[in-house]
C-alpha cells in the first residue's frame, strides 16, 4: 500500500496548525520537536508556521517509562529548550503517535523546564492503538494499521514514511 | 580478586589477594553490555565511548533547574564506603539521587566491622532489604570484585576504589574532561604526574587512555614512586619533570599521599615539590592550551602550586562537576543492562 506524501502532510499540518492558533489566540508558540522523527518534522513546519522562536527538541529517553523492561537507550541526545517555558505556548511536534508513552514522556520532561501555558500536540500520522488518554490537536494523516504493522519516518532528507510489518508483535512506543 | 576466593573476608580486617587480570566475564553481560563496573580494565574503545556520550547527555541535564529524571525511580542504592571520602561518595549520592533512586550510606568502619560481622554477612542483611546496587569503596585491591562475585544476580556493583588497584569512575570522568575540552584522543600528549606505584587513580587513567588510543601516554615520577612493571602499561616513564611536561596537552597531578615520606619512599615534602611540583614555570614547558587535572583533593606547595590549580588552564573543579554526570551514565547503564 502506498505511503502518504510527508511535504504534502507537512503542508495540511501547517494550514491546521495556523486555523488551531488562530481559532485559540496562540500568537508565536514555541516548537518542540521530539527526537528524531518530531525533530525533521517540527523543523520543516516552524519554517512554514514563520515561527520566530528557535526550535526545542526533546530526548525522552531519561523519562520514559520503560526503562524498568527495556534498559538504557544506546543513543541518548541531550535535549535543547532554547529559553525557560514558564507562560509560553508550545507545540509539541512527533512524527507517529501510536501508544501515547512518547508523549507523556516528553509532558513530564516538559513540565521540568517550566510551566507552559499550553501545549498543543501535533504529529504527521496518528495511528490506533492509543495506551493512555493522548489525543492530538494536528494531524497530517490518520492511518490504520495492524497489530505488526509500523509506520517509521525516514530522513531527514528526503522525509518519507514506510510501512514496515514485524516479525512478532510490535511493542513500538510512539 | 581472585576466582577461587569464595570464603567470607572480615571487614577490613583480613587482606584480600590482588585482583585477577580478565574480570570480563565479570563486569560485562553475553552481549558486551555493562553488568558491573569493577575496573577499565578489558573494556573496549565502544564501550568507554557509549560511557562517555551518555555522560554528555547528562552533563546537559545537569545544567537545568531541574536536575532530576525518573530513570532509576524505585531503585535503592547502597553507598557501601569501607574507606572515608567525601567526595567521591557524595558525587556518587547525588547521581543516584538525580536519577531517582533512593540512597542509603553505609560507613562500614563505623558498624558492621566494628561488631565482628562480616562481608557477606553485611551483604546479605542488605540484599536482603531488596537493594539495587552496591557503591564499594574499601583500602583492599579486590573487594568490589569479590562483592560483584557474590551479590544476588539483579545487583550491580560499582568500584568507588578498592586499594591500589582501580576507580574506574574517576578515570572515565578524567577522560570525559579530556574529551569536552581536546577532543580525538588520538593526537594527545598526556603526562601523569606524581605517585604512580600506590595509585588505584593512575592505573585506571593509564587503562582508559591507552583503550582511547591516547597519542602519548607518560609517567612522571621519581624511581621510588613507579611501580616495577611500569613499562608494561604502554607508557612512556620519565623521572625528570621538566622533560617528561614538554609538549604535553594534558597534565594530571597525582595526590601525594603524606605518609609515604615516612615510608622512605621520598626525603622531605619540599624537595618533592622542588623535583616534581607544578609550578607555573613548568607549566610553561607544556602546549600553551594545556589542560591542568587532579583528582582532589591537592595538596598546595607538595604536588601543585596554588597559582596553577587555580589557574587558567586548571580544569579541576570541572572534573568535580563531571563527575556526577560520568557516574549517573554508569548507574544508568548498569541498571538497563540488568534489565534488557
Amino acid at each position: 500500500m502506498k505511503t502518504p506524501d510527508v511535504p504534502t502532510l507537512l503542508d495540511r499540518m501547517a494550514d491546521q496548525t495556523r486555523q488551531y492558533l488562530a481559532r485559540h489566540d496562540i500568537d508565536n508558540p514555541m516548537v518542540v520537536g521530539i527526537h528524531s522523527g518530531g525533530v525533521w518534522i517540527a523543523e520543516h513546519l516552524r519554517e512554514r508556521l514563520g515561527v520566530e522562536r528557535p526550535l526545542g527538541k526533546l530526548d525522552i529517553s531519561f523519562y520514559r517509562d520503560d526503562f524498568s523492561r527495556i534498559g538504557m537507550h544506546p543513543q541518548v541526545r541531550p535535549s535543547e529548550l532554547p529559553e525557560d517555558l514558564d507562560g509560553v505556548h508550545v507545540l509539541l511536534v512527533d512524527d507517529v503517535l501510536y501508544t501515547g508513552r512518547t508523549i507523556r514522556a516528553a509532558l513530564n520532561e516538559l513540565f521540568d523546564y517550566g510551566r507552559p501555558a499550553s501545549v498543543t500536540l501535533a504529529v504527521l500520522v496518528e495511528r490506533d492503538g492509543r495506551e493512555l488518554p493522548i489525543a492530538a490537536a494536528i494531524v497530517g494523516e490518520h492511518m490504520e494499521l495492524g497489530t505488526r504493522e509500523q509506520i517509521k519516518l525516514r530522513g531527514p532528507e528526503p522525509l518519507r514514511l514506510e510501512r514496515v510489518t514485524l516479525e512478532t508483535d510490535g511493542d513500538a512506543d510512539a | 580478586m581472585s576466582d577461587t576466593v569464595d570464603t567470607p573476608v572480615l571487614a577490613g580486617a583480613t587482606r584480600l589477594p590482588e585482583p585477577g587480570p580478565l574480570p570480563n566475564h565479570l563486569q560485562l553481560t553475553d552481549d558486551g553490555q555493562l553488568r558491573h563496573l569493577l575496573t577499565i580494565e578489558g573494556l573496549n574503545r565502544d564501550l568507554l565511548n557509549e560511557i562517555l556520550d551518555t555522560a554528555e547527555s547528562f552533563a546537559n541535564m545537569n545544567e537545568k533547574a531541574v536536575k532530576k529524571v525518573p530513570l532509576l525511580r524505585g531503585k535503592t542504592i547502597v553507598n557501601l564506603f569501607f574507606e572515608a571520602s567525601t567526595r567521591t561518595r557524595t558525587t556518587f549520592e547525588l547521581a543516584a539521587k538525580r536519577l531517582s533512586a533512593d540512597v542509603l550510606n553505609i560507613n562500614i568502619s563505623t558498624s558492621s566491622a566494628v561488631k565482628g560481622e562480616s562481608l557477606l554477612d553485611t551483604l546479605r542483611n542488605l540484599e536482603a532489604m531488596n537493594v539495587d546496587m552496591f557503591v564499594v569503596r574499601h583500602e583492599e585491591s579486590g573487594t568490589a570484585h569479590f562483592i560483584a562475585r557474590h551479590v544476588a544476580p539483579g545487583i550491580s556493583v560499582l568500584n568507588a576504589g578498592d586499594g591500589r588497584h582501580a576507580h574506574p569512575t574517576q578515570a572515565l570522568l578524567d577522560m570525559f574532561t579530556i574529551r569536552r575540552h581536546k577532543g580525538d584522543f588520538t593526537k594527545l600528549k598526556v603526562a601523569i604526574v606524581g605517585d604512580i606505584l600506590h595509585s588505584r587513580v593512575a592505573r585506571s587513567q593509564i587503562h582508559a587512555l591507552n583503550i582511547l588510543q591516547t597519542g602519548e601516554v607518560r609517567v612522571v615520577a621519581p624511581c621510588s614512586l613507579l611501580p616495577a612493571n611500569v613499562d608494561q602499561l604502554g607508557v612512556h616513564v620519565y623521572n625528570d619533570l621538566d622533560a617528561g611536561l614538554k609538549d604535553v596537552d594534558v597534565i594530571i597531578m597525582l595526590r601525594l599521599q603524606r605518609e609515604r615520606m615516612e615510608h622512605a619512599h621520598l626525603p622531605s615534602e619540599h624537595e618533592y615539590y622542588q623535583l616534581f611540583g607544578l609550578t607555573s614555570r613548568r607549566l610553561q614547558l607544556a602546549h600553551p592550551t594545556c589542560l591542568v587535572m587532579h583528582p582532589g583533593p591537592a595538596n598546595r606547595g607538595v604536588e601543585i602550586e596554588s597559582a596553577v590549580a587555580d589557574g587558567p588552564h586548571s580544569v579541576i573543579l570541572q572534573q568535580v562537576t563531571y563527575g556526577i554526570s560520568v557516574r549517573q551514565a554508569v548507574m544508568s547503564m548498569v541498571m538497563g543492562a540488568h534489565q534488557s
